[in-house]
């Protein structure tokens, strides 16, 4: 597989909710860079918005990092959100609609694992890594 | 950053123009429920085109503010949400958001003209049976 000359990737520490916004807003950015649609860049920046909010409620602070995948069959845009705070016990029952610890409407994790095409949990005491990927085919036109 | 509140006769408008960190986000809650209670408003509308995402932590914030200043008294009405914005709320679980929403400031205040005169209706009963 070839490498795009575009591949990039760059990692955003989260410790406060001024890193949600430079986040989410880059995410945004390389979606836009890749010509996904606006719903697809809405989707993307609410999911990154929803994780890295979490590793501030939840573990204090972390990192997330943002990586054009891409390839030459298709677009793909991958975050990876990682915290090394308490973690998250029973990881199907934080998927549950509903379900918050935090006075929450528990509609994060759920939430981002219907916007997009992929979504992982790992987690233990200490290392709580979360991966997301948005894929889409190249046209003829990206 | 504070989000600025427009008086129109007893109703409040404020348009929410960029991005705002959770701690924007909560002076704008208790400056918008001050304002409400100095002015014995009778409505609220919250302006949303600008905003690119609603997060579920936003959504919840609009629908505590509007659950709030209805029980102070103001009717609430969210307008102009970005069609990717309901898009993605809609997809991420139905009913988070809890407040009513219309397309644009014009049917916004339209509609919550409708709401305080209907309320002013059953106050008015409400007083009869008080009597
Ligand atoms: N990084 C994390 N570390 C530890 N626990 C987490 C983490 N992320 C989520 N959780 C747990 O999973 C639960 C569900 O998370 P989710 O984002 O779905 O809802 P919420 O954050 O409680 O509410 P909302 O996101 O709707 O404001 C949380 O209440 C918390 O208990
Ligand atoms: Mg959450």
């Amino acid at each position: 597989m070839t490498v795009p000359p575009e591949a990039a990737e760059f990692t955003i520490p989260i410790r406060d909710s001024t890193d949600v916004l430079r986040a989410r807003g880059s995410a945004r950015e390389l979606a836009a860079r890749l010509k996904l649609g606006s719903a697809d860049q809405t989707r993307l920046a609410t999911a990154v918005s929803e994780l890295t909010r979490n590793i501030l409620q939840y573990a204090g602070e972390g990192t997330c990092t943002i990586i054009n995948a891409s390839d030459d069959h298709q677009r793909c845009i991958r975050v990876i959100v990682e915290d090394h705070g308490p973690g998250i016990p029973d990881i199907p029952l934080a998927l549950r609609d509903g379900y918050s610890t935090g006075g929450g409407l528990g509609a994060g994790l759920p939430g981002v694992q219907r916007l997009m095409d992929e979504f992982q949990i790992t987690s233990q005491p200490g290392h709580t890594c979360l991966t997301m990927a948005m894929n889409r085919p190249r046209t003829p036109f990206t | 950053m504070r989000i600025p509140i427009l008086r129109l006769g007893d109703i409040l408008l404020t348009s929410i123009q960029v991005d705002l960190t959770d701690a924007e986000v909560m002076q704008f809650q208790t400056d918008v429920l001050h304002a409400i209670a100095d002015i014995e408003a009778r409505g609220l509308v919250i302006e949303i085109t600008a905003l690119e995402v609603v997060d579920s932590f936003m959504a919840r914030t609009i629908n505590d503010t509007a659950n709030m200043a209805q029980m102070i008294g103001a009717e609430v009405v969210v307008c102009g949400m970005r069609p990717a914005v309901a898009l993605t709320l809609i997809e991420m679980g139905r009913g988070l958001i809890g407040v009513e929403t219309t397309f644009n400031l014009n049917e916004g205040l339209a509609r919550l003209n409708k709401k305080i005169a209907q309320r002013g209706d059953s106050s008015l009963t409400d007083d009869e049976d008080a009597v």
